[in-house]
C-alpha cells in the first residue's frame, strides 16, 4: 500500500477518490451507521437534553472562567509534584516533549491516543530527534504501520476492514493472513507488550483536566492508556488548553456525555484519573509526571464570542459519525487532523483559511452535527461564520480571512442583493426566467451531472395569486 | 436546540410568503398551500413585494447582501398575522436566522417580532389550523422527505407525516436513513456537486427500495434534488410538494 | 515573556470582554433513588453485558468461592496484596491449594518481567461500584498497586454488594474526592477490549482479558444467582 498525503486544499480531488472507491465508501456506511444506532440506544432512558445543557454549562462554564483556572490547575497539578509546562504553538510543545524525552535520555516512547499530538505532529518531531515513537492504542497502531494518519478521532482504523488490517499486521509484522480479530488483536497485545516494558517515556493525551484537583482524566476501553500512564518511569501528558474543567464534580456529566455519544457505550472500560507521579512508598506509576499545555490557536479562537463555542469540544466525534459528508468522504479526505464538522470549524484556526478555505463549505448544513453535540456547539452557525470570514463579509479574525472572495462571485451577490430589493425587476425577472423556459439550457454545470434541469414554470407565484384573488373577487361579486 | 412554540388560535388572516424557489419553479405549490388555508377560512395575504428570504447569500457567507435582502422583506407583514411559508428551510431563516442577522442593528426589534410569526406551512396547518382531511384519491404509497431545515433548525419532524396520516388511502412508507440530507444545501450542490450527487444517489435509492412511485417533501429545494435525479435516471418515482398533494386528494 | 505568560495575558486581555459562567444544575446526573436490588441487578446486568464476569458469595465464606473461581480458571499464580482484609483473608484461605501467591508490595523495576509474563491473575479490592454504568471503583495503594488490576491476563477484584451507589457523581460527591485525590483512581467496566478491527470486539488486547467481579454479600447470599 503506498503512502498517500492528505492535504485540506485538495478536498474537492480527494472527495473525488474516495466517492469513486466502493471500499472506503462500504466501510465508512457500515460504521456510521453502527455508531448512530447505538448512540441513539444508549441514550434511550436518558433525559438527553438536560444531559447535553449541563455539558454545554460545564464547558461554558470553564471556559468563562479560563485563565484562572489554567493557573489553578498549574498550582494544583505542581502541589502535587506534576510539573506544568506551557507551550504556545505545535512546535514549542514538541520541543518541550523532546527535550524532557533528551533530559532521560530517552530512545523510545510510548504513545496513548492523543489527537493534540496528531495536531502538532509529535510523532515526526520525535523521530528527526532520533527518538522512535510508538503509537499503542490498537487504531493508532495499525494507522501508524500503514504510514497513515488517523482518519476519525475516536476510531483511528475506522477507514480500513478486516481483510486491509490482516494484511497490513501480515506485511508489517510478520503475522498470519486470517479473518479471526481475537488473533490479531491477541498479536498486536504481545507485540506492544514488549514495547510497554521497554518505553522510556509515555506521552498521553488529556480528556478533562481538573482545576480544583490538579486532576488529569483519561477515557480508554484498551487498557494502552493506562500502559502508557503506568508503566514507562516517565509520564508526559499532552493536552490543548480548553481542556480544563473547574471541578472534579464537572466531571461525571461531561464523561456520560462523552462515551455514549462517541460509541455509544454507557461507559468506558477504563476511566483513569491521575493526580501525582508515584509517591514514597507507592510501587509502581512514573516517577515523574509532566503536563504540556497547548495553546496553538486556541486563544485566538477564545477572543470571539460567537467563535468561543468551538471550544467547548469534547472530542467525541458524534458529529462526523452523523455527518452525511463525512459518511461518504472519510476522514482523510478532509486532509486535516480534525476530520468532519468539527476538524471544518476548528481547522481553520488551526492552519488557516488559505489552506482550508473547503472545508466550511463541505457541508449541507443539514444540522445533524449540531443536533448530536453533547455540549451542544452550533456547529452549522460556525460553518457559516467560517464561510462569512473566507469571503471577508466576517470579523476578520481568522487567519486567512477573505481568501475565497473573488471579484466575480462577489458581484453575483450583489446582483442578487439588487434584483431581491427591487420587487418590480424580480417580477419582471422571474416572469421572463419562466417565458424564457425554452432557451433554458439542459445542462446546468454541475447540477445537470447528476440531476435534470430544474425548469421555470413558465408562470409566477406572483402573477399566479393575482389571477387567484382577481377570480376569487369576482366570484364574491356574482 | 428547537425553540418552544406556543401556537395561537386560529387567525382570520394570514400573509403567505411564498419563497423564490416557489415562485419560480413550482408556483402552483405555493398556490395550493395558499387554498389549504383559504379553506380553513383564513385570508391569505400574498404581499407583492415579496421576493427572497436572503438564505442563499447567507449560508454563502454574503452577510450584508442577505442582510439587505432580508430587510426588504421585514416591511412587507405590518399587521400582527402570522406569516406561513411552504418551506422550512426558508421559514428557518426566517424564524431562527433573521433575529441573528439583525442583532445589534435598528431592525432588531423589527426582525425578532417578524420571525417570532413564522410558520412552516405543514406546521400551520397541523397545529394552528388543526386541519382535518378527507381524502378522495385512489390508494398508493407514499414516501416523505421532510427536509433537514423542517426537521432539525425547526424541529417539525412529524407535521408532515402526521398529515399525510389522516389520507385514508394513503399508505406512507418510510425509507431507510429517512432523517439524512438529500444533498441539497442549497449552494453546496453547486460547490461540491460530486459530494451531493452521493447523498442524492442514496436518497433516491433508499425511497426507490420502499416501492413508493410517489415522494412528497415540503422543501422545492429538495423537491428539485431528489425528483431531479429520479428524472435524470428515468425512474418511474415522481415528487410534489406536500401541499399539492393534499390539495389534490382532498379537493 | 514566557509562553505562560503570553497565553494567560492574551486570554485575561479577550477581545469581546470578559465572560460570565452559567450555574449548573446537576440533578440530571443523581437522585436516581434505586433501592439495593435495583442497584445490584442493575449493575450486575450492566457489567455482564460488556463482558465482565460476576459471582456472588455470603461475606464469610467469600474465599471459598474465590478457591474455585480460581481452580476453575486454572491460575496457579496470583498476584495480590498483603494488608487489605481482602488480600489478608484470600491469603489465608489460599495457602494451601497449590496457588503461588505473588507478592505485589515490591518496587516495579524488580519484578516487571515478571509480572508482565508470569502471573495469571491479579486480585483487588474495591473501594465500591456504580450501578448505573456498572463500574468498580479502585484507588490503588502501595498494599494493591495499579498494574495488578491491568497486567495480568485475568483481574479479580471483590466488590461487597453494599458498597454499590447508584451514580459515578454520586460517588464523587459523598466519598468527597475533591478534597484529596489519590495518585491514581480508577473506574473499570469490565475487562480491556477494542473494536478498532471493523467494529468487531475483541477482549483483552492490552489489559485483562477477563474481569471477574466476586460480589460479597453481608448475611444470606442470593444464591440463586450465582
Amino acid at each position: 500500500m503506498s503512502v498517500q498525503i492528505f492535504t485540506p486544499r485538495e478536498f474537492h480531488r480527494q472527495a473525488h477518490d474516495a466517492l469513486g472507491d466502493p471500499q472506503i465508501r462500504a466501510n465508512f456506511r457500515k460504521a456510521m451507521d453502527g455508531l448512530m444506532t447505538k448512540r441513539r440506544e444508549v441514550f434511550g432512558d436518558w433525559d438527553l437534553e438536560t444531559l447535553r445543557e449541563l455539558g454545554a454549562n460545564i464547558r461554558l462554564r470553564a471556559l468563562s472562567k479560563l485563565p484562572d483556572l489554567l493557573e489553578q490547575l498549574e498550582a494544583s497539578c505542581q502541589a502535587n509534584g506534576i510539573k506544568v509546562h506551557w507551550a504556545e504553538d505545535g512546535e514549542e510543545a514538541c520541543r518541550i516533549i523532546r527535550e524532557i524525552c533528551e533530559s532521560h535520555d530517552a530512545g523510545s516512547v510510548i504513545k496513548g491516543k492523543s489527537m493534540v499530538s496528531e495536531e502538532m505532529h509529535l510523532n515526526a518531531h520525535l523521530e528527526e530527534a532520533g527518538i522512535e515513537a510508538l503509537e499503542s492504542d490498537l487504531g493508532e497502531y495499525l494507522v501508524q504501520l500503514n504510514e497513515q494518519t488517523p482518519s476519525h478521532i475516536i476510531m483511528p482504523a475506522i477507514h480500513l476492514n478486516t481483510d486491509e488490517i490482516s494484511e497490513i499486521l501480515h506485511v508489517k509484522t510478520g503475522t498470519e493472513r486470517t479473518r479471526d480479530v481475537d488473533y490479531m488483536t491477541a498479536a498486536a497485545r504481545s507485540q506492544l507488550r514488549q514495547r510497554f516494558m521497554n518505553a522510556d517515556v509515555g506521552v498521553s493525551g488529556v480528556n478533562f483536566a481538573v482545576a480544583e484537583t490538579g486532576t488529569l482524566c483519561l477515557v480508554e476501553n484498551e487498557g494502552n492508556g493506562r500502559m502508557t500512564t503506568s508503566v514507562p518511569p516517565v509520564h508526559i501528558a499532552v493536552t490543548g488548553i480548553e481542556k480544563v474543567v473547574e471541578h472534579l464534580r464537572d466531571v461525571p456529566p461531561l464523561y456520560a456525555l462523552l462515551t455514549r455519544s462517541a460509541t455509544g457505550q454507557h461507559v468506558t472500560t477504563y476511566f483513569n484519573m491521575i493526580s501525582s507521579p508515584r509517591k514514597q512508598g507507592e510501587h509502581d506509576g512514573p516517577r515523574e509526571v509532566h503536563l504540556v499545555l497547548v495553546d496553538n490557536g486556541r486563544s485566538s479562537i477564545y477572543q470571539d464570542d460567537e467563535l468561543l463555542d468551538t471550544l467547548r469540544c469534547i472530542r467525541c466525534g458524534a458529529c462526523m459519525n452523523h455527518c452525511p459528508v463525512y459518511t461518504r468522504v472519510g476522514g482523510h479526505t478532509y486532509g486535516t487532523t480534525y476530520p468532519g464538522p468539527i476538524g471544518s470549524i476548528l481547522s481553520p484556526h488551526l492552519m488557516g483559511l488559505e489552506d482550508t478555505k473547503d472545508l466550511p463549505t463541505a457541508s449541507s448544513l443539514c444540522g445533524a452535527c449540531g443536533e448530536v453535540c453533547p455540549v451542544k456547539i452550533p456547529i452549522p452557525d460556525l460553518l457559516v461564520r467560517l464561510r462569512r470570514e473566507s469571503v471577508g463579509e466576517g470579523r476578520g479574525n481568522v487567519p486567512g480571512a477573505g481568501v475565497k472572495r473573488t471579484r466575480k462571485e462577489a458581484a453575483a451577490w450583489k446582483g442578487f442583493q439588487w434584483l431581491a430589493t427591487h420587487p418590480g425587476a424580480w417580477r419582471a425577472g422571474i416572469s421572463m426566467a419562466g417565458k424564457l423556459k425554452a432557451l433554458m439550457p439542459a445542462k446546468l454545470g454541475p447540477w445537470t451531472d447528476y440531476r435534470s434541469a430544474p425548469k421555470p414554470a413558465g408562470t409566477t407565484l406572483h402573477a399566479l395569486v393575482k389571477r387567484h384573488q382577481a377570480s376569487k373577487a369576482h366570484e364574491e361579486e356574482r | 436546540m428547537t425553540p418552544v412554540k406556543l401556537y395561537p388560535p386560529k387567525p382570520e388572516k394570514a400573509y403567505f410568503f411564498g419563497t423564490c424557489l416557489v415562485d419560480l419553479f413550482y408556483p402552483e405549490a405555493g398556490l395550493d398551500g395558499i387554498r389549504l388555508l383559504e379553506r380553513e377560512g383564513i385570508e391569505v395575504l400574498f404581499p407583492q413585494d415579496q421576493t427572497c428570504c436572503g438564505q442563499p447569500a447567507y449560508t454563502s457567507g454574503y452577510q450584508n447582501e442577505a442582510r439587505a435582502v432580508a430587510a426588504a422583506q421585514l416591511d412587507l407583514f405590518p399587521e400582527p398575522w402570522p406569516i406561513v411559508v411552504p418551506s422550512g428551510s426558508c421559514g428557518g431563516m426566517m424564524r431562527t436566522h433573521y433575529p441573528q442577522l439583525f442583532a445589534g442593528t435598528d431592525l432588531e426589534k423589527q426582525a425578532n417580532e417578524v420571525a417570532g410569526r413564522v410558520y412552516e406551512l405543514t406546521e400551520f396547518l397541523v397545529h394552528v389550523c388543526h386541519l382535518r382531511l378527507e381524502d378522495c384519491g385512489t390508494s398508493e404509497k407514499v414516501a416523505m422527505h421532510t427536509s433537514c431545515s423542517a426537521r432539525r433548525e425547526m424541529g417539525l419532524a412529524e407535521t408532515g407525516p402526521a398529515l399525510l396520516a389522516q389520507l385514508g388511502e394513503v399508505e406512507l412508507v418510510e425509507q431507510a436513513r429517512a432523517a439524512e440530507c438529500c444533498g441539497f444545501g442549497g449552494t453546496f450542490a453547486v460547490r461540491h456537486p460530486e459530494v451531493s450527487a452521493a447523498m442524492v444517489e442514496d436518497k433516491t435509492q433508499a425511497i426507490e427500495e420502499t416501492g413508493a412511485k410517489r415522494f412528497v417533501t415540503s422543501d422545492c429545494g429538495c423537491l428539485m434534488n431528489i425528483g431531479g435525479r429520479f428524472e435524470q435516471q428515468k425512474k418511474a418515482v415522481t415528487g410534489e410538494h406536500i401541499a399539492s398533494y393534499l390539495w389534490r386528494r382532498t379537493s | 515573556m514566557s509562553a505562560r505568560d503570553t497565553i494567560l495575558k492574551r486570554l485575561r486581555e479577550r477581545t469581546d470582554g470578559p465572560l460570565s459562567a452559567p450555574e449548573s444544575d446537576f440533578a440530571v446526573v443523581t437522585n436516581r433513588g434505586w433501592s439495593a436490588e435495583e442497584r445490584l441487578s442493575r449493575f450486575e446486568r450492566l457489567i455482564t453485558s460488556v463482558h465482565g464476569e460476576v459471582i456472588h458469595a455470603p461475606r464469610e465464606a467469600w474465599t471459598d468461592t474465590l478457591a474455585k473461581a480460581l481452580a476453575d480458571k486454572g491460575v496457579r499464580r496470583l498476584a495480590l496484596g498483603k494488608e487489605h482484609p481482602v488480600a489478608a483473608e484470600a491469603r489465608e484461605a489460599l495457602a494451601d491449594v497449590g496457588i503461588e501467591l505473588v507478592d505485589v508490595d515490591r518496587d516495579i523495576e524488580h519484578w516487571q518481567r515478571e509480572q508482565f509474563e508470569n502471573v495469571d491473575a491479579g486480585l483487588t479490592s474495591t473501594q465500591g461500584g456504580v450501578a448505573e454504568t456498572g463500574s468498580l471503583w479502585l484507588w490503588p495503594t502501595p498494599d494493591e498497586p495499579r498494574l495488578i488490576s491491568l497486567v495480568p491476563p485475568i483481574h479479580i477484584a471483590v466488590l461487597d454488594a453494599d458498597a454499590l451507589e447508584d451514580t459515578f457523581f454520586d460517588v464523587v460527591e459523598s466519598h468527597g474526592w475533591a478534597d484529596g485525590m489519590p495518585t491514581n483512581a480508577l473506574l473499570i467496566s469490565g475487562p480491556s477490549k477494542t473494536a478498532d478491527i471493523e467494529q468487531t470486539l475483541a477482549y483483552g488486547v492490552h489489559g485483562p482479558r477477563e474481569l471477574l467481579v466476586l460480589v460479597r454479600h453481608a448475611g444470606d447470599a442470593p444464591g440463586d444467582k450465582t
